[in-house]
């Protein structure tokens, strides 16, 4: 399943955040593990709704785990570590004015999943691989 | 507490959704920050936030809050309503400010998450 992610438009964030959680609930997935999976894909597709240009939100699902692999073409993240950092952020006046842009997200999705996995190339994009067990 | 008690304290206005009857909302948390309110791990939980978009009700859909209070008078727009109800959230609004707003229910005997 995968689904496409424009860049700025935040009255889409979500969207396909929102559609994962109806599929984990139909597959009776335990409530607490839905809860920590659309966490981290909503923190990532608010990530390339803020800062990238486009994106795709590609999600797998087998009978003991989600893997979901988000890419986008964008800025880049220059330093992973400073990112990784709470409280580090390069949000714009917008993302703020949405609620957003903390520097939390990372940190959170790091919380949420069991595995992840983020590569950036500045002035390209940055893509990542986030896993939970069912 | 029970919803119609907290619009009561609040001279609010549910304008969108009702309590299941035998729920009790336990915990408040107020914030205009998404970002914080995604870390936190409550059920039963009421939001009290001055920041009404779309992405208040994203973000609440994804924490499992059923419950919101927009503060300092914001008013919830045809579009929010819509995701709300989709969501089986309540939206109450309120004209007093976040710090009111949250003393009052803090008062009242609703629990600080932390």
């Amino acid at each position: 399943m995968s689904f496409n992610i424009e860049g700025g438009n935040f009255s889409r964030a979500g969207y396909a955040s929102s559609e994962i959680k109806k599929l984990l609930k139909q597959l009776n997935v335990d409530p607490k593990t839905i809860k920590s999976i659309v966490i981290s894909l909503y923190e990532a597709e608010v990530n390339i709704v803020a800062h990238a240009y486009r994106g795709i939100m590609e999600v797998e699902i087998d009978d003991k785990k989600i893997t979901t692999r988000l890419k986008d073409e964008g800025p880049g993240i220059p330093d992973i570590g400073m990112a990784m950092q709470e409280g580090f952020s390069t949000a714009g006046k917008r993302v703020r004015e949405m609620g957003f842009g903390a520097g939390m997200g990372l940190p959170n999705i790091k919380k949420n999943t069991d595995e992840m996995n983020i590569v950036s190339t500045v002035g390209v994009g940055t893509e990542l691989i986030m896993v939970n067990y069912f | 507490m029970k919803l119609a008690e907290i619009a009561g304290i609040l001279d609010a206005k549910i304008v969108c959704g009702k309590q299941p009857a035998d729920d009790e909302i336990k915990f408040g948390f107020s914030s205009d920050l998404m970002s914080d309110v995604l870390r936190l791990d409550a059920e039963n939980m009421l939001l009290i936030t001055g920041l009404a978009n779309l992405q208040t009700i994203r973000t609440a859909e994804m924490a499992d809050i059923k419950y919101i209070v927009f503060a300092r008078n914001k008013k919830a727009t045809a579009e929010i309503l819509k995701l709300a109800r989709e969501n089986e959230m309540v939206i109450i609004e309120t004209p007093f400010s976040l710090f009111k707003a949250s003393g009052l229910l803090f008062h009242a005997g609703l629990k600080p998450i932390y």
